[in-house]
Formats: structure tokens, C-alpha cells, sequence
């Protein structure tokens, strides 16, 4: 990857930070939070995407996140309110804005339309803080042209008459404007490798501009602090541009500096250079003069007195008048870097200070990025470290080392090192599922929009950690059981009202740790399932026999059978008939259940539990002909001794095993894996008793269990393939390679007689 | 007909396509694979089966952490199935991102070869030989046949 690219990536990956702090900022607002720190927070993130995409040259982005900023800097100096329309605006642009992103990392195109809807309302609210009429539709700079139906969208919400209007304020119109701008660099400014000297030349290319460098807060040199800022600048700017255009000169370093531009009447007096130091008149001499990057010199003292401290650091008096325009040239702290100052020097600054702001409050504890392979790589190492660990103690004691002696101890304290090491880089993969958390906003919002409902989303710990692999595949039948829960378990608000319920639904989602799994709820307060009409179409579909006795807990999980949806109407949300089922089984391929429990008129909760980890599986080591197999612990419901009594034969080679009252296939491991051709004897094995995926039972026949245990997974397609029966591998204390088995591969086969075994020939 | 990796020509101009093998013997028989293409060497341990998988894969074993999968290669080549002893070898194998081990008798040398010492298949040769024999030289009177890596794997895109 070469280093613009790497840049990039590094741009996206704060852009997805920054609309999350983002939407974050704009929820809290909601919430009635709209406090200075939260706004400035949620200012500072449009700002840094702004920052960014302009070094990207993405202009559509630029552009977008341009106007986003100038409604919320209205926001930020108190003129905007905080009512429910704004934040709505302001939350379905970030969403606009995350969607901008999106396309400019990955193509494709957005939604101009709803963009430039969305320009005219932010522009509609900053003329509105402003005390003005808004402005006419995509009158503002650039604004790909909207009118028409596109346009009445989003006014509807506002009330809003479209009239023209004087956008001299945004666009700049003719004749000459001065401006007195007092321009003070903090020492931040510099040590983020901005420089007060390329500021100033961006105000010559707007105008006529006369620099009035002040030194009177420099300090002696005794006293000078090599990394600070004491010179301030008055400017005044004779030019055709309005003040947002000089603003934006300064928009990289407005947070480190401090600043005023007032318009002046324009025949205030000139100001000339005769007072001023003569080093300084020279510099400002130098700015004029260089119109390139070549020279790229220091307006300040600061980079000179770095050399100085650098150089010479016991005695920096000895060289206390230096010639610093002689020597600035080759003192710039940052190489020119004009495009990219943002971005570029300091990355996690934007982060940092927003902690700052938010001051002691739980500030979120420091964190470094690092390559996943980099992770997986020491698991796999830590794996093995363990593996050769049991292994040398095993031999050991084989050898003759008794059990009392001071080297089995070691061996003990080192078995309990290996394990904590093994915990805690288990633990590095560990995140809080806030990562999935923060997408529910959105998604809930453009549900509630489609559907036409009023939602609010309520999440609770999502700071409870997981695996990422974990993570990366919750998102998706999060995402189904949200939308379901507000397309079929909220009612529409009139009926909410007629029922005496408040107007707006509340979906709640929960995430907690419970026994060593991760259990994620998801309830409403909606209508709760209708047991006769789930029932009713159930039967029709001929999932069950229509004269089918059901307990409720029964008729609640048929939503869970494939082809079954109660959406009598089809809509783009779900109902295609596609949903819980398919729900179920993404979770069950993580090891995982789920489970409803619904209450008529109150509402129904969906609770699913999941391993923390999909990098180990708890599983029971079974013996199948010399073959050590590992069976998950999550499908196995019981294990039994069968008596020659409890088995019949079933045609063929099948046969049944009695449990209790009911008969269940009785799968034969070891010739379903081809370990066996000849049927094991029952009654010399242990019969397991599994729950498929789709809820049928069935038992497998092994020969031994030898224990139950955790496993660390190992793929077997990174060097192999799928293999038909087989989840996956793992490797066992003895360093030998065990096998995962697919319950559900082995028993949906197990079906197909005969089928099975041919394919094992080549 | 021959392809040589490129990172190996570039300091022996002088020799011409210069490469260096590793050369073995399945039975009576030797072979050589490119030593570009060979990531270590080691010594046999009892593989774990897989099931439904053709004959000639014997199972996988446990390299440091990784599964990999062992190819009886006398198998592969049609040849009687290799019984494995404690003295034969695994020659471990990368072909673009899977490794995977050759079950063999014996690694016999290390050979310096230049292109032009090998000769094509030749015609009489099974359509099986051909698929995994990239040419044949002839080393101080015995020949020894160079094996392509790339398809002795069974190729899992096809089947599923």
C-alpha cells in the first residue's frame, strides 16, 4: 500500500469515528444534553470530515459537510435552537453525510437529490437562526439544482415558504469589503505543523492585505518557552470576498488560534510598516514576495528557537540574536505539506481535544490500532504455547517426575501463566458491542420513516464486550429482529393511541453477559404476537396439521419456521417470507439460540444468547473408531447408554433409538465420517442426544466421551476445503488434530442413505 | 512450457533460467519440486483423517498451530499408496495462500539446474502424469521429473 493510500485509509477509518461521535453528539442533543461541550463536539467531527475530504479533493463530500458545519456553527453560537425539526435535519444528515463517505471510499454514487434537499433545509435553518427569510431552494453555492417534489419533502416538516433571498452573506457578491482580522497563533497551532505564514499568504490571494506583526507579548529569551507562541497578527484585508470566504482561510487552525474578523467600513485608515520591528517588516516583506511553496519560511520565532534549543540546549543565550530570517528558511517544522495539514499531522488530535472537552466524565481509556492478522497470529501462537505446554508436562510425568517435586510446581505456575496469557489475548479481540449499537439510530429511524411509525430506540450495555468475529456477525440479524420488531410488533400511532398507549413505540435493545455468553434482548411494547392469526397461517401453509394442539410458547416460535411471515401486506421492510428463519440460522451458525416471549397487547421480547467467542467452542471429545471427535456443547441435549432393548432396526441400515417416549434416528458416527464401514454395535457406545437447527432431535452413536472442554477453532479451509460433516478442526493437548463435527450436516445426511458414502470415493 | 519464477533469474545471468530444485524419491523413483515453492521440511506424524476426501489426501496434522493437509503424492501420481514410516518425510508446500505437506520416501539432493536440461513431458505419459509433470531431466543417469504443486490439491471449487 503506498502512503496516500494508507492516508486514506487512515481518513476513513476517523471519518467513521467522527460520524459516530457524531450521530452520537446529535442523540445526546436530543435528549435534551445540549450543552456547549456536546455541540462543540458534534461541530469539531463535521469540521474534521470537512478537513480531511478536502485534502481528498472529494468535493461532493466538501461541499455537503460545508454547509452541515455552517448550521451547526449557528448552533454552536446560540442562535439555532435545539428543537426536535433541527436535530431531525441535522440527524438525517449525518446520516447523508456517513452516506457521502461511503461513496467516497468504496464508488458508487449518492443520493444528490436528497443531498440538495437536504443543503436547502440546513441553509433553510442557518437564515432562519439568522433572523432572515431561508433562502430560495438550491440558491446556495453549487447546490445541485432541486425543486419540485423532491423539495416540498423536506419543507413539509418545516413550514418553510421558499423565498429568494440576498445570499451576499454566503456567497460573496462584488465591491470591496475590509476586514480587521486579529489573528493570535497558540502554540497548539504550531506544534500541529500549521504555520501562521501560509495563513497569511492565503489572505494575499483574496486581496489586498496589509500585517501588522505584534511582538509585545515576547518574551525574553531567558523567559522563552521554545515551543510557544507570542506573536499575534493584525491583518487587514481589502478584497471582493464576503467574511465566510476569509473565515474558511483560517478554517484549519480556527480551534488553535485566537481570532476576530470585523467587517470595517473601507476607508479605515492604512496602516504601514515603519513602526514595526525591522526583522519582522522584513518577514512580512518575504511573505509578499514568495507566492510559492518554495520558500516555505517561518513567519514565527518558534521554529528558530526550536533550532536554538536543538542545537545548543545548555546555552541558548549564546546565541540570543541569531539572524532568524537567514536561517528560517531551512527551519520550517513541517516540509511543505500544503494540502493536507488536517489530516495529516496529527490524527488523533481532533479525538483528543474532544476528550478534553468532555473533561473527566469518562473519558475513554487510550487505545491503538492494530492489524486483526497481527491478533490472530498471537492466538494462534498463544494456542500452541499452550498445546506444547500440557505436552511437556504430560512427558514428564511419564518420565518419572513425581508429582510433589519442585519441577511439577513450575510446571503448575507455568500452566496457570499460559492460561492467563491465553485469557488475556483472548480479551484483545474483545470489543463492546457499541460498534453495532451505533448503527441501530439510523436504521430505526429509516424504518419508523417507511413505516410510518414513531419510534424511540432505547439501548442498553453497550459497552458489554465480545469477540469481533462475534460482532462483525451480529449486525446483520440485529438488523432483521429491529425491523421486525417495529414492521410487525409496533402498532401504527393511531392505533397505539386507541389503545391507550403512548403514540411513540419504544424498541429496547439489551446487551448483557450472562454465564459465559452474551445475551442481547430486543423487545417493544407493540401489540405482542397474535396467537390465532400466527397459528391460522401457519396451517394454512401447511407448516402444521390444522387440528395441530399448540402451547403458546409453540405457536410464538412457528415465526421462527422457514416460509413462514405474518405481514398480510408485503412491504420493503420484511415479509418476504424470508425473516426469522433465516434470523435463526445465522445465529445458530454462531453457536448461538434465540428465543421470543410475547405478551398480547404488551408487547414481545426476542432474546438471543451467543458465545463470546467464535474463537473457541466448548465441545465434548468423543471417541469414534480410533478417531478423537469434538461434538458442540450447544447442540447436545443429553447423552445415554442405549440397551439393545431401545434400539430398532428401520429398514435397510437405519435405526431408531427409544428415548423415553419418542423415536429418533440413531446416526452412526463413525460411518457417516467413513472411519467404519461396518455398523458400530449400539449397546457398546454412547448415544448422544442433538438438536438440529431446525428443532428436529436425533442421537449419534459414538463409541466413548472422554470429556467436554474447551477448543480453540482452526479452519480447515485456509489450507484444504469444506469438508461435507465437518465444522471445522481443532487441536488437542497430545498436538494431534481433532475434527469439529457439523451435527446438522451429519444428521441432515445421514438421511440421504448411501449418498453420503459414495462421495468419498474420488 | 516451463515457467520459472521470476525472483530466481535475476543473479544468475551467466547460468541462463538457473533454478534450484529439491529432489526426492517416491520408491524406485525421484522428483523434484521447485525450492521456491517449499516451505520447510519435516518428518512424518500421524495425520488425522478426513473423511469423504479422495484417497490420496491422508489427513491433517498440526504445524504450529496450523491444519494441514497431507497429500500421499505417490497417490496422487497413481502409484501404490505410500505406507508411511517413521523415516519418511513431509515436504511442506505453498501454492499462493495454502501450504499444505507431500508425503515422500526420502529427500535425496538439492539441484541447480538450468532450463535447458529440462526436457518435455514426454508423450507416452498418463494423462495423471501429465497434469503434475512439468518436464523430466536427466541427472548423472537418472532422471528425475519436476512436479507442478499447483493442482495437487483436489480443487474444492469444482466439487462444492
Amino acid at each position: 500500500m503506498d502512503a496516500m493510500a494508507e492516508i486514506r485509509q487512515t481518513f476513513f477509518e476517523e471519518c467513521a469515528e467522527q460520524l459516530a461521535d457524531l450521530e452520537a453528539g446529535l442523540l445526546a442533543i436530543e435528549n435534551g444534553e445540549a450543552d456547549s461541550d456536546t455541540v462543540n463536539a458534534v461541530f469539531r467531527a463535521v469540521h474534521s470530515i470537512k478537513g480531511g475530504a478536502g485534502a481528498f479533493c472529494l468535493d461532493d463530500l466538501v461541499h455537503f459537510a460545508h454547509v452541515f458545519e455552517t448550521t451547526l456553527d449557528e448552533m454552536r453560537s446560540g442562535r439555532l435552537d435545539t428543537s426536535d425539526k433541527v436535530i431531525k435535519i441535522m440527524l438525517r444528515s449525518s446520516d447523508a453525510l456517513a452516506d457521502l463517505v461511503t461513496v467516497a471510499r468504496d464508488g458508487g454514487t449518492a443520493d444528490a437529490e436528497r443531498n440538495a434537499t437536504l443543503i436547502d433545509e440546513l441553509k433553510g435553518l442557518v437564515a432562519l437562526a439568522k433572523g432572515e427569510e431561508p433562502p430560495a431552494p438550491s440558491a446556495g453555492a453549487g447546490a445541485p439544482a432541486a425543486d419540485g417534489p423532491t423539495y416540498d419533502d423536506g419543507m413539509g416538516d418545516l413550514d418553510f415558504t421558499p423565498v429568494a433571498v440576498d445570499l451576499s452573506d454566503l456567497m460573496g457578491v462584488g465591491g470591496d469589503n475590509t476586514f480587521k482580522i486579529e489573528f493570535k497563533p497558540n502554540p497548539r497551532m504550531y506544534a500541529k505543523a500549521n504555520d501562521a505564514i501560509r495563513v497569511l499568504r492565503d489572505l494575499y490571494e483574496l486581496g489586498e492585505v496589509k500585517v501588522t506583526c505584534n511582538t509585545g507579548e515576547v518574551p525574553l529569551l531567558t523567559a522563552i518557552d521554545p515551543e510557544g507562541a507570542y506573536l499575534s497578527f493584525s491583518v487587514e484585508l481589502s478584497t471582493a470576498e464576503s467574511e465566510s470566504k476569509v473565515r474558511e482561510v483560517f478554517e484549519f487552525v480556527e480551534f488553535d488560534c485566537d481570532l476576530s474578523v470585523e467587517e470595517v467600513a473601507p476607508e479605515m485608515g492604512e496602516m504601514d510598516l515603519d513602526g514595526v520591528d525591522p526583522d519582522i517588516a522584513d518577514i512580512l516583506s518575504r511573505i509578499k514576495a514568495s507566492d510559492d511553496d518554495e520558500a516555505p519560511s517561518a513567519v514565527s520565532d518558534e521554529p528558530e528557537e526550536e533550532e536554538v534549543e536543538e542545537a545548543e540546549p545548555e546555552a541558548p543565550v549564546a546565541k540570543a540574536e541569531p539572524e532568524p530570517v537567514a536561517e528560517a528558511p531551512k527551519a520550517p517544522p513541517a516540509p511543505a505539506k500544503p494540502a493536507a495539514p488536517a489530516p495529516a499531522p496529527a490524527p488523533s488530535a481532533p479525538k483528543g481535544e474532544a476528550q478534553d472537552a468532555k473533561g473527566a466524565s469518562g473519558s475513554p481509556a487510550q487505545t491503538i490500532r492494530v492489524d486483526l492478522e497481527r491478533v490472530d497470529r498471537l492466538i494462534d501462537l498463544v494456542g500452541e504455547l499452550v498445546i506444547h505446554q500440557v505436552m511437556l508436562s504430560q512427558r514428564a510425568y511419564q518420565a518419572g517426575l513425581a508429582r510433589a517435586s519442585d519441577v511439577a510446581v513450575g510446571f503448575d505456575e507455568l500452566e496457570q501463566l499460559t492460561r492467563e496469557i491465553q485469557d488475556s489475548v483472548m480479551a484483545i479481540r474483545a470489543q463492546p458491542v457499541k460498534s453495532v449499537f451505533q448503527r441501530l439510530p439510523r436504521l430505526v429511524r429509516e424504518v419508523a420513516d417507511i413505516s410510518g411509525k414513531q419510534v424511540r430506540l432505547v439501548t442498553e450495555g453497550e459497552w458489554t464486550e465480545v469477540d469481533k468475529t462475534v460482532i462483525e456477525r451480529l449486525a446483520d440479524p440485529l438488523t432483521h429482529m429491529i425491523r421486525n420488531a417495529i414492521d410487525h410488533g409496533l402498532e401504527k400511532p393511531e392505533k397505539r393511541l386507541e389503545v391507550g398507549k403512548a403514540e411513540e413505540g419504544v424498541v429496547r435493545v439489551a446487551a448483557m453477559h450472562r454465564s459465559g455468553r452474551i445475551v442481547i434482548e430486543i423487545s417493544d411494547d407493540g401489540a405482542g404476537i397474535n396467537r390465532k392469526k400466527v397459528k391460522e397461517i401457519a396451517s394454512d401453509k401447511g407448516l402444521i396439521p390444522a387440528d395441530a394442539n399448540l402451547s403458546d410458547e409453540e405457536i410464538d416460535n412457528l415465526i421462527f419456521m422457514p416460509g413462514f411471515s405474518t405481514a398480510s401486506e408485503i412491504s420493503s421492510l420484511s415479509g418476504r417470507g424470508v425473516g426469522m428463519d433465516v434470523v435463526k440460522r445465522s445465529i445458530q451458525a454462531l453457536g448461538g439460540r434465540v428465543s421470543i416471549s410475547s405478551k398480547p397487547g404488551k408487547g414481545s421480547t426476542f432474546t438471543m444468547s451467543l458465545p463470546l467467542t467464535l474463537a473457541v467452542l466448548d465441545g465434548m471429545i468423543v471417541s469414534v473408531g480410533d478417531q478423537t471427535v469434538v461434538v458442540p456443547l450447544t447442540a447436545i441435549i443429553e447423552t445415554l447408554q442405549p440397551k439393545s432393548s431401545e434400539v430398532k432396526s428401520f429398514g435397510g441400515d437405519a435405526r431408531l433409538i427409544q428415548v423415553r417416549d419418542a423415536f429418533l434416528p440413531l446416526v452412526d458416527v463413525a460411518r457417516e465420517l467413513g472411519y467404519s464401514y461396518e455398523p458400530s454395535n449400539a449397546t457398546g457406545g454412547v448415544a448422544i442426544l442433538v438438536e438440529a437447527e431446525n428443532g428436529a432431535r436425533s442421537a449419534l452413536l459414538v463409541d466413548a466421551i472422554q470429556g467436554q472442554r474447551q477448543v480453540v477453532i482452526k479452519s480447515l479451509e485456509a489450507n484444504y476445503g469444506r469438508v461435507p460433516g465437518i465444522a471445522a478442526a481443532t487441536i488437542l493437548g497430545d498436538g494431534r488434530v481433532a475434527l469439529i463435527l457439523d451435527v446438522d450436516a451429519v444428521v441432515a445426511t445421514s438421511r440421504v442413505e448411501g449418498n453420503f458414502f459414495n462421495q468419498a470415493a474420488e | 512450457m516451463t515457467t520459472v519464477s521470476p525472483a530466481h533469474n535475476d543473479n544468475r545471468g551467466e547460468l541462463g533460467y538457473a533454478r534450484e530444485l529439491i529432489a526426492f524419491r517416491i520408491g524406485e523413483q525421484e522428483f523434484c519440486v521447485d525450492i521456491m515453492s517449499v516451505r520447510e521440511i519435516r518428518g512424518w506424524t500421524p495425520a488425522t483423517p478426513l473423511p469423504h476426501s479422495p484417497s490420496y489426501v491422508i489427513g491433517v496434522i498440526n504445524l504450529r498451530g496450523a491444519v494441514l493437509p497431507i497429500v500421499d503424492l505417490a497417490a496422487r501420481l497413481g502409484f501404490p499408496r505410500t505406507e508411511p514410516t517413521a523415516r519418511s518425510v513431509i515436504i511442506v508446500v505453498r501454492v499462493e495462500q495454502q501450504l499444505f505437506g507431500l508425503l515422500v520416501d526420502a529427500v535425496s539432493d538439492i539441484l541447480t539446474i538450468t532450463d535447458e536440461a529440462l526436457q518435455p513431458t514426454p508423450d507416452l505419459a498418463s494423462d495423471l502424469a501429465k497434469t503434475f509433470v512439468r518436464g523430466v531431466m536427466a541427472i548423472e543417469g537418472r532422471m528425475i521429473s519436476l512436479i507442478a504443486t499447483d493442482n495437487v490439491l483436489p480443487q474444492f471449487q469444482a466439487v462444492a
